[in-house]
């Protein structure tokens, strides 16, 4: 059997992130990832704030598509309102994305394997030991000091340990997006539909990709998506604002709209990521949550290597340093969807109307809400700061 | 009993994160309902953004249908 410090289960950029950091500060560390490519499928709308990914990295040209400078919103009755800034973000090619990430842990030193699918957990008294995993139709075993779960919205591995990361129904958004080509849409313009007509519990958007292409898809909260179906209606909108699209991708998924799960660590084990549920609860954004999450968990990781203790009580330092970075700014942001949630169509469009006799050259995002908004307008400014920061 | 529809899945995970008794198992472009473990909630079908997976009342009601 081989031995390793750290095995990350998972290579989106939340595992590459952690085994990163990891292998920066020591660690011997693996990722296992269950598909055939680093990055693809893309499950995802792709765009993240400048702001957000400098934390991590310089951009590189080639992951963008599209450099994003204006917010457009639309309303249930169709009132648009649309706001310019600088530049405000991209929306990236994930799959060049997510391999760069994962070459830069690999660069730090970190193995990765790909086709390499996880089945459970090795416990030794009560403590995760290692992986049990499929490599191509072979049994595999790894022993590892550490295990990181960065696998993802259908997380299992925390399970395993005994930690509680069912999503609730309402707190997941139910996803399906058309990557498309042949359409009329801004190059620089990320537009969100808002309202029940779009999508029930959730929002439509549309994520320019550069040369007429777009990422067009939506989310229905998982307590509606009984009665309405994701792919349905957003057939229905490509029909009536797109007839011309091509669909070159079509995708489905989960996105959390989760706070993080309250307990992501245990003996030998930490959760990262869409895994542990550190997403952006107002916007289902969770790149630059991920990443910050799985930078955290692996540098954490790296000092447990360090000192020889991989005890569920060294980890709360990983516990106090994402509460810092995210978690707090989470809960707060769930507790604030909650209540956009109880806005009708009719609010909706009520606020609309009232921002767009705002002048254009005072609708910084920021201000447009403040000014305008007399319905519980400190919810809305922060709704404007979740989508302004993605 | 919940069951699959053929050729249908994309496998992304949405009902295995919301199933509350861990009985969903997916690899790359492989589902699987644990029947010993589900409970037959059905929020998985709910969930399922193109419409995947139904409930079935019965066994017998399964094989009528595949008929």
């Amino acid at each position: 059997m081989t031995e390793f410090d750290v095995v990350v289960v998972g290579g989106g950029p939340a595992g590459s992130m952690a085994a990163w950091y990891a292998a920066k500060g020591g660690a011997r560390t693996i990722i296992l990832e269950k598909d055939r490519d680093i990055g693809y499928p893309v499950r995802c709308g792709e765009a993240v704030s400048d702001a957000g990914l400098r934390q991590f990295v310089e951009p590189e040209p080639n992951w963008i598509a599209a450099t994003i400078s204006k917010i457009r919103m639309v309303s249930p009755n169709g009132t648009v309102i649309d706001t310019a800034g600088q530049a405000l973000g991209y929306v990236l090619h994930r799959r060049i994305f997510d391999y760069d990430i994962a070459n830069k842990a690999a660069q730090a030193g970190a193995q990765i394997l790909t086709k390499a699918y996880v089945t459970g957990l090795r416990f030794d008294d009560g403590r995760v030991t290692g992986v049990e995993y499929d490599y191509l139709g072979e049994k595999r075993t790894l022993s590892a000091k550490i295990v990181i779960g960065a696998d993802g919205v259908e997380s299992r591995v925390g399970r395993w340990a005994g930690l509680r990361t069912a999503l609730k129904l309402r707190d997941t958004e139910s996803c399906v997006q058309f990557s498309v080509a042949n359409v009329d849409v801004d190059p620089e313009r990320i537009d969100f539909y808002v309202g029940h007509t779009y999508a029930p519990g959730g929002y439509l958007w549309v994520f320019p990709k550069g040369n007429g292409k777009a990422n067009i898809g939506l989310g229905v909260v998982g307590t509606e998506a009984k009665h309405y179906k994701a792919i349905d209606l957003l057939n229905r909108f490509m029909a009536k604002e797109f007839p011309n699209a091509s669909t070159l991708t079509m995708i489905c998924g989960g996105v959390p709209v989760a706070k993080t799960v309250k307990k992501y660590t245990a003996d030998g084990i930490m959760l990262t990521g869409d895994a542990a549920r550190m997403v952006n609860p107002m916007t289902g954004g969770g790149i630059i949550s991920g990443m910050h999450g799985g930078k955290l968990a692996g540098m954490t990781a790296a000092e447990a290597v360090e000192a020889g203790d991989y005890t569920e009580k060294f980890f709360d330092r990983y516990v106090k340093r994402w509460n810092k970075a995210g978690g707090d700014d989470h809960a707060r942001l769930y507790r604030i969807a909650d209540a956009v949630d109880s806005l009708s169509d009719s609010d909706l469009d009520d606020i609309a109307a009232k921002l767009t006799k705002v002048p254009q050259e005072k609708r910084s995002l920021l201000k447009i809400f403040s000014t305008a908004a007399k319905k519980r307008p400190g919810i809305l400014i922060d709704v404007a700061k979740a989508f302004a920061g993605f | 009993m919940i069951h699959i529809k053929e050729n249908k899945c994309d496998f992304c995970g949405t009902c295995v994160a919301v199933c509350p008794v861990d009985a969903i198992e997916m690899a790359e472009a492989d589902l699987k309902i644990i029947h010993e473990t589900c409970i037959d909630c059905d929020i998985c079908v709910w969930v399922c953004p193109i419409d995947v997976l139904e409930s079935r009342v019965n066994p017998e009601e399964e094989e009528v249908a595949s008929d």
